[in-house]
């Protein structure tokens, strides 16, 4: 007997089959991922509507009844379960000496296996504390040029590594010229900050010019680049740190020591 | 042919039994009882898919140039994770499906352990004896999102390594242990050669086997204390009525596993997910914006984003502002979420077993807690995409920081209310019971006799 239904089964079956063959002639043909997937789909679809129908209207709904088990278990099996495990545990500890040597020695080889975690990696020690600059350090940009002054115009934001260390994340800074004289100490207007955001560790990759403004592409955080980048807004809970430099004779920038704080997010070691 | 089989095995292990009762375990009917289900069906897909994509990546840190045929990169330096990625995506033939299918079965996974969650939650199923699986599957949801955050960290693309080192961060946030577990988790200062490889072995490891071996004994309780049920005719806390595991619970499972696959697959072949491509190899001093994670990681994201500015310093040392959202926050969360059934039966000092489902309704304090709970998670999740709101309405970014504290730490309470009176008032109404079903019979001698239906 072949109902509306049957045959709606059927077809899905035939869908599946049509598109088993249609993967494996996309997969041989090398097509796209959009037909591949396509036919893989319908394979699955066919299986889908297949199983429904067989579900809905071939196999009769029969309904069943279990009977749950019920929990605690009779008493007297309880009972001799804790009888055995008394009686077992009381055959173990006859010596009592020997049963503390025993805690003690799964205790001390408990430590024992903890050893192994220091090989995991190097301690901490100073290393968040210090960065590659030191003085001296012309300032190299990420396609390996050195910045001299004169170099940048005015509002131009790059990043800047150490000479040498192009991509070291402790040490990627970013130099901005501002307008001469906006902020004191900066030579020709040149001033740079660890780029290390100092809320979760992201670059600080957008410069503002119209209100000098770095803000972190992750959370927002806004750091005033005239004010000693300190945190305008967003979650970050420190300025950026700053780093000294100088206009050397031979017109290079010039680096004249390391940050003076640690670079980038807090730690519990950061004070 | 199966048959034989299961006479063998009965001859060799004396499983008849067994598997008697297996084929005749009743099943409740109600479409919210195969929400787990699409779970350990996407799981599947994952391990299916995760082993091609595992057979053609390469953890490794080591920069290569690409020579590949997207044009837009050829030339670059990358590490051999990235290369590898691009080489599925362009150079094998399905990469890129079955990468995109891995990625949409993933979300669904997080997904799907919400829902069911949700389900477990608002009905009571987590009420005793079922506590254990309870915890069991909170454990699993955690470890699903990071299992999902493992995977798409190493591709090594710029938005994972943005990503990554947010996690890092964190981690280096918390008093005491920070610094020195970061440092043996990622094996020094980051970036680290190591952390690629470290991912990897997580990820196609030592994640894939704690989550099967958590899903293995979550079944297995499920399996021993056997389904709760709502309530309704022939149904009590003593037994289980439904559908029989073989033929028809067999068959509706099934259509559900093929559903599901159908939908990641059709997902995967039309519907592009993290196309790593654009966002080029990472960079550390590179960034992207706007960067958004996946879609289980965003209420972190917005919880590091609107957090507060709460540096704590001590004589030499700090406890730095990513600390409260981004360790403790979610912390307290898994710490909550594994002690309710506990702080519901100290307040209701009700400690007896239960096997009979709640309807929502029936019990508004539960009910009204827990949608409180979803709008807190809402509104820290919407707050991280606050910057594209900002670009798309106009409004000031500070403003929308200010509008998701507010609704953060106001949205639940006026959710719990709002959903007490509603519960409150339903419950009222009655209908906390299904109507009895009833067949009609006419009878030969004229008038109807009502027979009941299960």
């Amino acid at each position: 007997m072949n109902t509306a239904r049957d045959r709606a089964i059927a077809a899905s079956l035939l869908l599946s089959i049509i598109g088993s063959v249609g993967f494996m002639v996309a997969y041989a043909k090398q097509m796209s991922t959009q037909w591949e997937g396509f036919a893989l789909a319908c394979v699955f679809a066919g299986f889908m509507l297949a199983a429904l129908g067989w579900s809905r209207w071939i196999i009769p709904h029969e309904k069943v009844v279990d009977l749950r088990d019920t929990y605690p278990q009779p008493l007297e099996e309880r009972a001799g379960m804790v009888d055995w495990w008394e009686h077992g545990v009381a055959n173990v500890t006859r010596r009592t000496w020997l049963t503390r040597m025993l805690y003690a020695a799964l205790g001390v080889f408990g430590i024992a296996a903890l050893f192994p975690v220091g090989s995991l990696g190097p301690e901490p020690d100073d290393a968040l504390f210090h960065t590659r600059w030191k003085r001296g350090d012309r300032l190299q940009r990420a396609d390996g040029s050195l910045v001299k002054a004169g170099d940048l115009n005015e509002e131009a934001a790059v990043t800047v590594f150490p000479e040498g260390s192009i991509g070291d994340s402790q040490s990627m800074a970013i130099l901005v010229k501002l307008p001469d004289g906006l902020v004191k100490d900066a030579p020709q207007g040149y001033i740079v900050y660890s780029k290390m955001c100092t809320h979760a560790g992201c670059p600080v990759a957008l410069y503002r010019s119209i209100d000098h403004r770095l803000v972190c592409p992750c959370h927002q955080s806004a750091f005033d680049v005239t004010n000693n980048a300190s945190v305008v807004s967003g979650p970050a809970d420190h300025p950026l740190p700053r780093l000294p430099i100088e206009i050397a004779s031979d017109g290079y920038l010039r680096a004249t020591g390391d940050f003076p704080e640690p670079v980038g997010p807090g730690f519990w070691e950061h004070s | 042919m199966i048959q034989r089989l299961l006479l063998w095995a009965d001859d060799r292990f004396g499983t008849g039994t067994f598997v008697h009762h297996a084929l005749k375990k009743a099943f409740p009917d109600h479409w919210s009882f195969m929400l787990g289900e699409i779970n350990m069906y996407a799981f599947i897909i994952l391990l299916a898919t995760g082993t091609f994509l595992a057979l053609w990546f390469v953890p490794g840190h080591a920069t290569v140039v690409y020579e590949g045929p997207y044009a837009l990169l050829r030339g670059d330096k990358m590490s051999e994770a990235y290369d590898s990625v691009l080489h599925i995506c362009f150079m094998v033939n399905a990469g890129l499906l079955i990468r995109q299918i891995h990625h949409w079965a993933a979300d669904i996974f997080v997904a799907g352990i919400v829902v069911h969650m949700g389900r477990i939650f608002f009905t009571g199923a987590f009420r005793n004896p079922r506590e254990l699986n309870w915890i069991i599957g909170v454990l699993l949801l955690f470890a699903a999102m990071f299992e999902g955050f493992t995977g798409y960290s190493m591709p090594d693309d710029l938005l994972s390594g943005m990503g990554l080192r947010i996690a890092v961060s964190i981690l280096q946030s918390v008093p005491f242990i920070g610094t020195w577990a970061t440092f043996f988790l990622i094996g020094g200062v980051w970036p680290t050669e190591i952390l690629i490889e470290r991912l990897f072995i997580t990820h196609v490891f030592i994640m894939p086997a704690l989550i099967t071996l958590g899903i293995t004994v979550h079944l297995m309780i499920l399996w021993r204390q056997k389904h709760t049920q709502f309530p309704g005719p022939r149904r009590t806390e003593e037994n289980v009525v439904g559908a029989p595991l073989f033929p028809l619970y067999t068959f509706k499972s099934l259509a559900l596993q093929f559903g599901v696959i159908a939908m990641c697959v059709a997902l995967g072949a039309f519907v592009q997910i993290n196309p790593v491509w654009l966002w080029g190899p990472y960079q550390t001093w590179k960034a992207i914006s706007p960067a958004q994670p996946d879609w289980y990681i965003g209420w972190l994201e917005g919880a590091l984003r609107i957090g507060p500015r709460w540096a704590i310093h001590f004589p030499g040392h700090m406890i730095p502002s990513p600390f409260w959202p981004g360790f403790l926050l979610p912390l307290v969360i898994m710490i909550g979420l594994f002690a309710y059934p506990w702080v519901e039966k100290f307040i209701t000092k009700d400690y007896r077993q239960h096997h009979l489902l709640n309807r929502p309704r029936e019990v508004p304090v539960r009910t009204g807690a827990g949608v409180a709970f979803f709008v807190f998670m809402l509104g820290l999740f919407l707050a991280g995409s606050d910057d594209v709101q900002a670009a798309y309405t106009h409004l000031p970014l500070n403003d929308l920081v200010w509008f998701y504290r507010f609704f953060c730490l106001l949205g639940p309470f006026a959710a719990f209310w709002i959903t007490y009176a509603i519960a409150s008032d339903l419950k009222k109404k009655g209908g906390t019971h299904r109507a009895e079903r009833v067949r009609l019979k006419r009878k030969p001698e004229g008038g109807y006799e009502e027979e009941p239906v299960a």
